[in-house]
């Protein structure tokens, strides 16, 4: 509720409260309402409008939004659940989440589990956990103690600030930077935490576009974000093809090409979204493309998320650069830019829900840093990680180290297909390699995909993401984590796979 | 420029009341016994701060599971890597049965129908995702939490309608007042979708009687909608009459029709005082709500580490049952303390066996009895006084003069000093005539405050 109180008058005791704030109350509330029906169309590039024809906007968009949204409200009384909630509350029969649950129910154990079902399609980094695991059992205490060492809950169990305590945003930043190879500082300030990455691109998308927007995303793509970004908010996710023929890198005329489809269609585009190193392919993006891509959504003005989650697991010969960098060197406005990242990859932590929102923009942060309160991280797991990030010797060391297994196993996975006659998409960062399966599978096209899938899940019992579900507009590639092996699993995984193929 | 491209949810705070602008004045000047005594005493902060010891001291005596210790359950790996929605079944059985002892043990609860959620901030604003759609009304009674206003609304589109409820009838909740609420709503074009409730109620600490139960259940039954029962407080119950859960209700049978249209949010923020911990849930019967909060509580999960940590705090039987029992003994205390101090002072307290906080009969101490005389005192006590307490009005309290008092985030001595604050400003009031009247000068300082009110707050408020 807004009202407007007119200093001056009530000040100087004058006009009385009554007539000094209905006339300007009505003069506002009768400015809103011609705003509302005389707004301009909303298909011409985003000119300097109001906040205040956003707000308008919201309700109407929003609303029909959501009715589109799902077929399945039954009866629509006032006792059903909401058409988001049904939505959700249905199976799930993407064969991202059927595969995800079907290993977790059997899953495979060299020694106690050899016939359970091996997970490729978990982007999860076990390489590494031992170093993880070393540290805590002995490190832990100290994370309790109080600065009078002594054992204090009290500075653990009260209320904290949402966004995260300002000594652990001190120590991500600082493990970014280190992250980044020194090329650039991340300021504390300018950071949210958030319990995971999964929360961090909702909160920002709520941030940066309304119901019924859209972010652009070069596409194959991580299939969360169909689930993350569009669930909840109402914007659209607009698959950018990306080709094999260019080793799907981006390709700014066909961004180009649907933004200018997506003003056709009347859908306002908000942001382009993108990951690197790139989930699922795994490549990196090379300097000339950032800033093909800052030039594009300035020239657009609209805004650029760059998911950087794994940044920090990079194996190739290509050097990560992350989009920072660039924003540090070139001249270009950094309020549009916003990057996410998360612990979950490069510290092999995902239980622990660590997730960042890094923007220059200020209004962006003081909303997400509000919003930070439905997706808090618990006071004790940020007082653990503040100290372990602190320790600069164990973090050097960890990164070495992880990097070397991640490097060897990649190697070893990447041989072990080629071997079947299976060549991987050329990259230099992620945990997983992606895996051209097109030659193996009956019809060009998604059918065949899934019949390859389903045989490769019920017959080889293999998990392997389908690049369907990546919205790949290519068939037959395959999203294949190896972080999730030992180096002794890859020859039963490689056999089995075989026995699948042959047979085809 | 870029500014103007963000959206309506970056450009609206949901943050605009002068409950949070005493926050503020608070964070500028705190109370501290050494380094600043004549700072504002934080009184508007539902934190349970008095049994930290009894935690700690089974921390010490129980290191393994803050340190990972491998037992033949769960390995470390398990734990890093444990992000599952569903939530540690070693934990969520160890809630239940916490939940169940709180409520004396006359309910179960099953552990498949609890979704797990980062605080039960994140809990209720996913129920209202799974229950309303943008621009679908819940009721709520009055006076109620002033952060519902943006946790219900925010990001949901949800609206609430106030149901009014008044000091004549000591605030209880009537059939005549939902039915009231239920025909506004209809006035305004607004889907009702449900009702909710706190029970223990949050300003007013009391617990919700049969009577009133009764007649919530029969009018949720009659509309066909929801009934939300937040029953974070439960733990806080001190004094008889005992709390009663809705959850006793059903199990009486005295629901039937309405079983899948019932659900509980809950927490251990209140009773076992660990908001900073981050851990809530939503309990329902309703199986498309459990599976569809349990997806949207992707965006909320509990770290793995504090899941593991309060399986085995919780587990503790001994343990539980002693602090259940030793926080009731504590929080009782306090409030007498409270009570009979405001008493000594001519100031009356609701009837009140549960919560954190009093709720205030301040109308006596009124220059006028309306919302702006309301305002005034609210300024004098936060900065003449130098107490932040909670203005009745921010709880969307319908009659001037109300405010709610926390007791349990300070220590005995910080209270007392409060009371003693509170005597000098009563007593200098009987002295001479109270405040003369609204006088200019008060109302441009109510002024320039109010319009500089929307400050961001970086603490919970419960």
């Amino acid at each position: 509720m807004r009202l407007i109180v007119p200093l001056q008058a009530v000040a100087q005791g004058r006009g009385g409260l009554v007539l000094g704030s209905l006339i300007p109350c009505a003069l506002f509330y009768f400015l809103q309402f011609y705003l509302r029906r005389h707004r301009p169309s909303s298909s011409s590039s985003p000119p300097p409008s109001s906040s205040d024809s956003n707000l308008s906007e919201l309700t109407s968009m929003h609303r029909s939004f959501s009715r589109n949204l799902l077929s399945t409200r039954g009866s629509a009384g006032p006792s059903c659940i909401s058409s988001r909630g049904a939505a959700l509350a249905r199976g799930d029969d993407n064969p991202y989440y059927v595969g995800l649950k079907r290993c977790a129910e059997d899953p495979y154990d060299a020694s106690s589990n050899p016939d359970g079902f091996v997970q490729l399609g978990l982007a999860e980094n076990r390489l590494s956990l031992d170093l993880i695991r070393d540290w805590l059992v002995s490190n832990w205490k100290d994370s309790l103690l109080s600065e009078e060492q002594e054992l204090s809950v009290r500075g653990l169990a009260t209320y904290q600030p949402h966004d995260g305590l300002m000594e652990l945003k001190m120590a991500v930043s600082e493990f970014m930077g280190h992250i980044m190879q020194g090329s650039i500082s991340f300021n504390p300030s300018q950071l949210v935490l958030t319990a995971g990455a999964t929360p961090a691109v909702e909160i920002l998308s709520f941030c940066l576009a309304d119901a019924g927007n859209a972010f652009l995303v070069p596409s194959p793509y991580y299939p969360g974000w169909d689930r993350d970004i569009k669930w909840r908010t109402g914007i659209e996710l607009i698959p950018v093809p990306c080709r094999s023929t260019n080793n799907f890198n981006i390709s700014i005329p066909a961004l180009e090409r649907a933004f200018n489809q997506s003003k056709k269609r009347g859908v306002k585009v908000r942001a382009v979204i993108v990951s690197n190193p790139n989930n699922p392919v795994g490549n990196l993006i090379d300097q000339e493309t950032l800033i093909g891509l800052l030039d594009f959504v300035t020239e657009k003005n609209i805004h650029l998320i760059s998911d950087e989650i794994f940044a920090g697991s990079t194996y190739g010969n290509d050097q990560f650069v992350s989009v920072a960098e660039i924003l540090d060197v070139e001249n270009f406005d950094k309020s549009r830019v916003h990057i996410i990242y998360g612990l979950s990859k490069d510290l092999s932590i995902p239980g622990f829900r660590i997730g960042v929102i890094y923007s220059h923009n200020e209004n962006v942060l003081a909303a997400s840093s509000k919003l930070a309160r439905f997706s808090s991280i618990s006071a004790p797991t940020q007082r653990l990680l503040v100290s372990m990030l602190s320790d600069a010797r164990f973090i050097s060391e960890y990164l070495a180290i992880n990097r070397e297994r991640l490097q060897n196993m990649q190697a070893l996975f990447v041989d072990g297909l080629k071997e079947l006659g299976i060549k991987c998409a050329s990259s230099s960062g992620g945990l997983y390699c992606w895996a051209d399966m097109s030659k193996l599978i009956g019809s060009y096209s998604e059918k065949g995909e899934l019949q390859l899938w389903d045989r490769l899940l019920n017959v080889a019992k293999v998990n392997a993401t389908p690049g369907s579900t990546c919205h790949c507009i290519e068939p037959g590639w395959f999203r294949c984590c190896f972080s999730t092996l030992e180096k002794s699993d890859i020859p039963l995984v490689m056999e089995r796979i075989r026995t699948v193929i042959q047979s085809n | 420029m870029i500014q103007k491209l963000l959206s309506k949810n970056c450009n609206t705070h949901g943050q605009d009341s002068s409950y949070f602008l005493g926050w503020q004045e608070y964070e500028k000047n705190p109370y501290d016994p050494i380094a600043n005594p004549a700072g504002i005493i934080q009184m508007g902060l539902a934190e349970n701060q008095l049994c930290f010891d009894l935690i700690e001291s089974w921390l010490e005596n129980n290191p393994a599971p803050a340190g990972f210790q491998e037992d033949s359950a769960l390995t470390f790996r398990d734990l890093a890597l444990f992000q599952d929605y569903h939530g540690l079944p070693a934990f969520k059985k160890a809630l239940v049965n916490y939940m169940g002892r709180v409520r004396g043990n006359r309910v179960r609860f099953d552990p498949n129908n609890l979704v797990l959620t980062a605080g039960s901030t994140c809990a209720n604003e996913i129920l209202m995702f799974c229950l309303a759609d943008p621009g679908e009304a819940f009721l709520l009674p009055t006076p109620y939490y002033p952060g519902f206003d943006r946790d219900l609304k925010w990001r949901t589109g949800a609206e609430i309608v106030p149901v009014h409820c008044s000091s004549f009838d000591d605030f209880r909740i009537t059939g005549a007042a939902l039915e009231e609420a239920y025909h506004r709503a209809h006035k305004r074009g607004l889907t009702v979708k449900g009702v909710l409730v706190t029970n223990p109620c949050n300003p007013l600490g009391t617990a919700m009687t049969r009577i009133e139960l009764d007649a919530l259940i029969e009018f949720v039954v009659a509309k066909g909608i929801h009934l939300v029962s937040d029953e974070i407080y439960a733990g806080t119950n001190f004094a008889e009459p005992g709390f009663v859960s809705v959850a006793e209700v059903i199990a009486d049978g005295r629901a039937d029709s309405a079983r899948d249209r019932i659900h509980i949010v809950c927490s251990l923020s209140k009773d076992l005082g660990l908001p900073g911990f981050r851990v809530g849930g939503i309990y329902s019967e309703n199986e498309a709500v459990v599976s569809a909060a349990t997806k949207m509580s992707s965006f909320g999960l509990v770290s793995s580490q504090t899941q593991y940590l309060l399986a085995a705090l919780l587990s503790d039987e001994e343990f539980t049952e002693e602090y259940v029992a030793e926080n009731r003994r504590r929080l009782r205390g306090r409030h007498d303390a409270l009570v009979r101090g405001l008493r000594a002072m001519g100031i009356e307290c609701l009837e009140s066996s549960a919560g954190l906080f009093c709720w205030v009969d301040m109308r006596h101490l009124l220059s006028a009895s309306t919302f702006d005389g309301e305002m005034e005192l609210w300024k004098k006590i936060v900065y003449q006084v130098g107490l932040n307490i909670s203005p009745g009005s921010s709880c969307h309290c319908d009659e001037p003069g109300w405010f709610r008092l926390c007791f349990a985030n300070m220590s005995e001595e910080t209270l007392n000093l409060a009371l003693r604050r509170l005597q000098a400003f009563v007593d200098s009031g009987r002295d001479s005539p109270n405040g003369g009247g609204v006088g200019q000068r008060p109302r441009r300082q109510f002024v320039a405050h109010w319009v500089l009110r929307s400050a961001p707050s970086s603490k919970s408020e419960r």
